[in-house]
């Protein structure tokens, strides 16, 4: 029987990084294949050239048994292959249907769109994929969980046998992530082929008929699903166990230094992003806001760091009313941030390690002579002592930090916010799109912190994280805080539950 | 003594429209450009070399309307240029466009020389004449408004229409805005993002050449040294005024045409000292950018297209 | 003999690679910039040929122009000061990521100020009236900045086109000035001359060359320091680097954008307030020939540092002077001399251009 994919030594590397050494990948028609690997094992790259984005430096792709070259997205589409991606190409104010026929858009005498034929097939679409959208509204203001689907919507309107779903699980809730086996099974029923990209071991394992583990960018095995178990995967995954459990001092004596009272605030669209939310942190204690990504956690981020104004509430740092405060007063007040997005907010990429390690300091007394002028040896003294305490890889200080890998970007972060010796840290995903040594690493220096008495927010998608890390919990839903919990008196499902929005039992 | 009426009156209105076709030709030049994601500060240059162009062609061949053609391929080409700089080179794209415009600034000028021996004026070469619509033309004051004038204007308001119709209403036009919105998404859906970038900037120096011919072969007949006067920028804020929208950025371009109307009528009323005349377009664009801009949402954030 | 010939094309690669490969990469970086200018000239001279005109003959025009005599030089470096001062307006607003191209504007209404107090203070001592002077340059300079500056932050109006805008508004408002209220009698647009108080003092007989030139490559100096030493030009930078990652970081972003620009409209006033009391010792209507303009292709030319502005500003006061004398001798339209600038900034701005170009005569060039 001819396989649906098969792609034979596919190399792939950018500049000196290789991304695919010599893969070799079979996948069977109408089976649920599982591509599992860490954070930079290769899995996107290789789906990537599977899909025509990148063209592989040497090997063969191979679709029903028939050699092909793939050199362009449209290609792939001929061919049958459809690719959902991680992060959504859906155009913001364009609606569900338009974002759905893009490129094959059906017309009234080839000149002007058919809105009409366009709502009648694609209506059709859903139906036969058990995929409910309303057609009509711009995609922006969709849930990520709705989005997803039209992706695959797109997919599906283009012809795809072969879809290729790139962590899609990656921005649901565990109910959420049920829907979309849900519609995987069916499609499989429906003869489709679906390639599964994931680091989750859980979901691949009870979802995919077989797994392909890729690590640094090498096959290091195809299973059945059936006759293996997570530590094996685990095992197969990262080459050594995996350690999950951090060791936490009991602390008595804790007192409050963050105090957020009915605070509201509006998001980018006009649209309410936190509806008075209210809740305390206190010091030798680490809080973890759980929730699906869009349900408030950046907007909290942003109005307790001051980078947005709230639209209401009050913030209090110790007994210091900080809610209208801007973000250099914070630092000055000992509040320190990890932001989400560590290219936009948390480095400048074009500056120095040195440079990079300085800001928000660099009119302080620490660092200048005079308040103006720059001290550039008080800067570089620091810098070379940041760089030996956080293990920075970093050739030399004035290295710019656009040329280093993801995970020194994010040590520089924590070494220049964690060396402030802050009252409280806001974390946001800090362990997102880190390998498994620098996720440690991190993760160790939170509660290397919090043992010294820092107060830290934790805010992370990372159930996994959230669990293993919070001496509290709280549950962000749609901008309300629904639940606070200890991590003994709850389980993953029940948090899994409440960040739907369903209530526990 | 100078009436009120002497001012106001039906042909200042009729001047605004006559003002407006350039500014409005440029401003839907610049919609297409900047839906599809590329910034064109270089419409001044494009409308300046299209003024150039047009008197030039005509003066050679006598023929207005080759003067026309003439105007538009070689906006065109001009946008060529800076759909190559901005999308194959990655130039910045406002250093792109201003280097357009101090050449077509420089370029015109020094033709001006070699053709005509003078940086300053051209000779008068034939231009294009008024054209009396039937029927509306008789329709006392209206007809006196808009009846009568210069075939590009009515040709402005056919684009103008065309243009909205063409972006809503055509897979083109959804595919435009897709790749000025989210290249990559259009990229994903098959659309080659590079093309169609390099077809709207050449569209929008087109109309922008469009536009520059009207000042010269539409009105005095004549090239003079830097005749576009900033009014390319105008655009721009007629195009932002107007949300990037067609019927938007015309109803801006309207209002501008008004601003250069009177500007020029207390001019020759003498009523004012010029200078200070002059200055009302420009700051009618500031105080237009200052109270509008504020709830604009630009179609794209123009950032380079970088494929692997 | 043939062979020969044949063999004549890759050796001359080979040993122009071998050419490129021993320059120290200091001078590396400024080979692109060469070439865009060399590129320049070439697509200059085909311009020229095609309209009839000698390119020889014009460009040789130029250069003994522009360094032939010591009026040559002197000129060459009268019309390189002002630009210098407006390039590095330029560049202190783009390193905040801001694009202040309304700097002839600025040195417009600068020149006024300085030539209101030079004409409005006659008796005070030179050492007062001249500072005094340059100050109310610069602060109209500033100020003219600051318009812009205040609508951007506050109201989220495009600096591209606001100071666009006040550009002309600058040369109509000066221009009716000029023309009404302090015109001198005459036939000519423009003021009675300023007090001898408040001149700047000329260096070079018999050439127009002034003390400005001093004042302007002080202002490099400056520039440079503030960038590179100080927290106010860390915080410019990394606003223009990443706003996002710097209002995080404590940085005000409006406070840091409103200075870059007034600090760029003063220097641009500043420049206007050297031309009068140094050069003109009055204000005359069209007495800057694009100055403003100028200063943007200098500023990119030279590699956006204020080292390079330096060189490149006297490459193109080089340029105005040498083009000057070119069309009084050989006839060519001075116009020529604005395509070249033009040429150089498109060619300098794109990097990748003239490596695609390299790349096709088989010549790699990689940049570090």
């Amino acid at each position: 029987m001819t396989s649906a994919v098969e792609m034979k030594g596919i190399s792939k590397a950018f500049y000196d990084v290789v991304a695919n050494d010599k893969i070799d990948l079979v996948v069977d028609k109408a089976e649920i294949h599982g591509l599992l690997g860490e954070n930079g094992a290769g899995k996107t790259v290789l789906m990537s050239i599977l899909y025509g984005l990148y063209r592989p430096d040497e090997g063969q792709i191979f679709i029903n048994g028939k050699e092909v070259k793939i050199d362009s997205p449209s290609a792939a589409i001929k061919l049958g292959v459809g690719m959902v991606h991680q992060h959504f190409m859906l155009v913001p104010s364009l609606t569900v249907a338009e974002n759905i026929v893009l490129g094959r858009e059906p017309t009234k005498g080839k000149l002007l769109l058919d809105m009409k034929q366009i709502m009648n097939e694609v209506k059709d679409f859903c139906e036969r994929s058990n995929l409910d959208v309303d057609l009509k509204t711009p995609t922006y203001t969709l849930s990520v969980g709705v989005q997803q689907r039209v992706e695959i919507l797109k997919v599906l309107y283009r012809g795809a046998d072969i879809l290729v779903l790139d962590e899609p699980t990656s921005v649901l809730t565990p109910q959420e992530a049920e829907g979309l086996f849900k519609a995987m099974r069916a499609l499989k029923e429906q003869a489709k082929t679906v390639i599964f990209i994931s680091h989750k071991l859980r979901e691949v394992l009870a979802i995919c008929d077989r797994i392909t583990v890729l690590r640094r960018g090498k096959v290091v095995g195809t299973v059945q699903a059936c006759e293996t178990d997570l530590d094996e995967l685990a095992k197969m995954m990262v080459g050594r166990q995996v350690v999950s459990t951090f060791k936490k001092k009991q602390v008595e004596k804790k007192e409050v230094v963050l105090k957020v009272e009915n605070l509201k605030a509006i998001n980018d669209r006009g649209l309410p992003a936190l509806k008075e939310v209210t809740f305390d942190v206190f010091s030798f204690e680490i809080l973890g806001v759980a929730g699906v990504e869009g349900n408030g956690q950046t907007e909290l981020a942003e109005t307790l760091t001051g980078l947005r104004k709230p639209a209401g509430g009050k913030v209090l740092l110790g007994n210091v009313d900080i809610t209208r405060a801007s973000p250099a007063e914070r630092i000055g007040l000992g509040i320190s941030n990890v932001p989400e997005d560590r290219h936009n907010r948390g480095l400048i990429l074009d500056f120095s390690v040195m440079e990079n390690l300085i800001l928000g300091s660099q009119d302080k007394p620490e660092f200048t002579t005079g308040r103006a002028r720059l001290d550039f040896k008080k800067a570089s003294d620091y810098t070379e002592k940041l760089v030996t305490d956080f293990s920075i890889k970093a050739p030399t200080k004035d290295t710019l930090v656009r040329n280093m890998s993801g995970g020194t970007q994010q040590k520089v972060i924590v070494a220049r916010e964690f060396s402030r010796k802050p009252k409280l840290i806001i974390a946001s995903q800090p362990t997102r799109g880190l390998d498994v040594g620098a996720t440690e690493y991190v993760r160790k220096k939170l509660v290397e912190m919090r043992d010294q008495g820092c107060a830290i927010l934790l805010i992370s998608a990372d159930l996994d994280e959230i669990c293993a890390l919070s001496d509290r919990i709280v549950v962000i839903y749609e901008g309300k805080i629904v639940a606070t919990k200890c991590p003994e008196e709850t389980s993953e499902q029940e948090i899994g539950l409440l960040m739907t929005g369903g209530k526990h039992g | 003594m100078v009436e009120f009426l002497d001012i106001i009156n039906v042909g200042l209105f009729a001047a605004a429209i006559r003002m407006a076709t350039p500014i409005a030709s440029a401003a839907l030049g610049g919609i297409f450009s900047e839906r599809a994601g590329i910034i064109n500060i270089g419409l001044e240059g494009m409308m300046l070399t299209g003024a150039f162009a047009g008197v030039a062609a005509s003066f050679f061949s006598g023929n207005p309307w080759l003067g026309v053609l003439a105007a538009i391929l070689v906006g065109g080409l001009l946008g060529l240029l800076h759909a190559l700089l901005t999308v194959k080179f990655v130039v910045d794209q406002v250093v792109s466009g201003t280097g357009i415009n101090i050449f077509a600034l420089g370029f015109t000028a020094y033709m001006s020389q070699v053709i005509w021996g003078s940086r300053g004026a051209s000779e008068s070469v034939n231009g294009l004449e008024v054209v009396p619509i039937p029927v509306l033309s008789d329709i006392p004051v209206i007809g006196n408004i808009i009846g009568s004038h210069t075939p590009l204007v009515y040709l402005i308001i056919i684009v103008t229409v065309l243009s909205y119709i063409v972006l809503f209403k055509t897979p083109i036009g959804l595919r435009i805005r897709a790749v000025g919105e989210h290249p990559a998404a259009a990229d994903t859906a098959g659309i080659d993002v590079f093309r169609t970038k390099y077809l709207c900037v050449m569209v929008s120096g087109m109309l922008a050449g469009f536009g520059g011919v009207f000042l010269s072969l539409g009105h005095l007949h004549i090239f003079t040294w830097g005749m576009t006067g900033g009014r390319g920028f105008i655009a721009l804020a007629a195009m932002i005024f107007g949300q990037w929208m067609p019927f938007g950025a015309f109803g801006a371009s309207i209002l501008f045409g008004f601003a250069d109307a009177l500007q020029m009528r207390l001019q020759a009323l003498g009523l004012l000292p010029p200078q200070i005349i002059l200055t009302i377009p420009y700051v009618l664009t500031i105080a237009v950018l200052a109270g509008v801009v504020r709830k604009a949402r630009p179609p794209s954030n123009y950032k380079p297209y970088v494929k692997e | 003999m043939a062979e020969e010939m044949r063999q004549l094309i890759p050796r001359a690669k080979q040993m122009l690679r071998g050419f490129f490969a021993r320059i120290p990469s200091e001078l590396r970086k400024i080979i692109p910039q060469i070439i865009a200018i060399i590129l320049a000239f070439l697509v200059g001279a085909i311009v020229l040929q095609v309209t009839g005109y000698s390119p020889l003959e014009a460009y040789s025009a130029l250069i003994t122009g522009a360094f032939g005599d010591v009026f040559g030089i002197g000129q060459t470096f009268t019309q390189a000061t002002p630009i210098i001062f407006t390039a590095l307006a330029f560049l202190f607003a783009f390193k905040s990521g801001l694009f202040n191209i309304g700097a002839e504007g600025q040195l417009l209404v600068g020149g006024f100020a300085a030539a209101l107090v030079g004409i409005s203070f006659a008796g005070l001592p030179t050492l007062i009236h001249v500072p005094m002077a340059l100050l109310a340059g610069a602060f109209t300079g500033g100020l003219w900045g600051f318009i812009p500056a205040i609508l951007k932050i506050k109201l989220g109006a495009h600096e591209v086109i606001t100071t666009m805008m006040l550009s002309y508004v600058a040369f109509y408002v000066t221009g009716y000035m000029v023309n009404y209220p302090y015109k001198a009698p005459g036939w000519v647009s423009q003021t009675v001359p300023i007090a001898p108080s408040a001149e700047l003092p000329r260096i070079l007989q018999p050439t127009q060359l002034s003390a400005s030139i001093f004042i302007a490559v002080i202002l490099v100096v400056l520039t440079y320091y503030t960038l590179q030493k100080t927290t106010l030009g860390y915080e410019v930078r990394a606003i223009g680097l990443n706003p996002a990652a710097a209002e995080s970081g404590g940085i005000n972003i409006k406070r840091g954008m409103i200075l870059a620009l007034v600090i760029s409209g003063a220097m641009a006033g500043l420049g206007g307030a050297g031309e009068i009391l140094g050069v003109h010792r009055r204000f005359i209507e069209g007495f800057s020939p694009g100055y403003g303009w100028d200063g943007l292709a200098v500023a990119l030319v030279g590699g956006l540092n204020p080292v390079g502005v330096l060189i490149a500003a006297v490459l193109f006061g080089a340029l105005r002077s040498g083009g000057m004398v070119m069309t009084r001798v050989t006839r060519v339209p001075l116009d020529i001399v604005s395509i070249l600038q033009a040429l150089v900034i498109l060619f300098v701005a794109a990097p990748m251009l003239i490596k695609y170009l390299l790349r096709k005569g088989g010549i790699k060039w990689s940049s570090s």
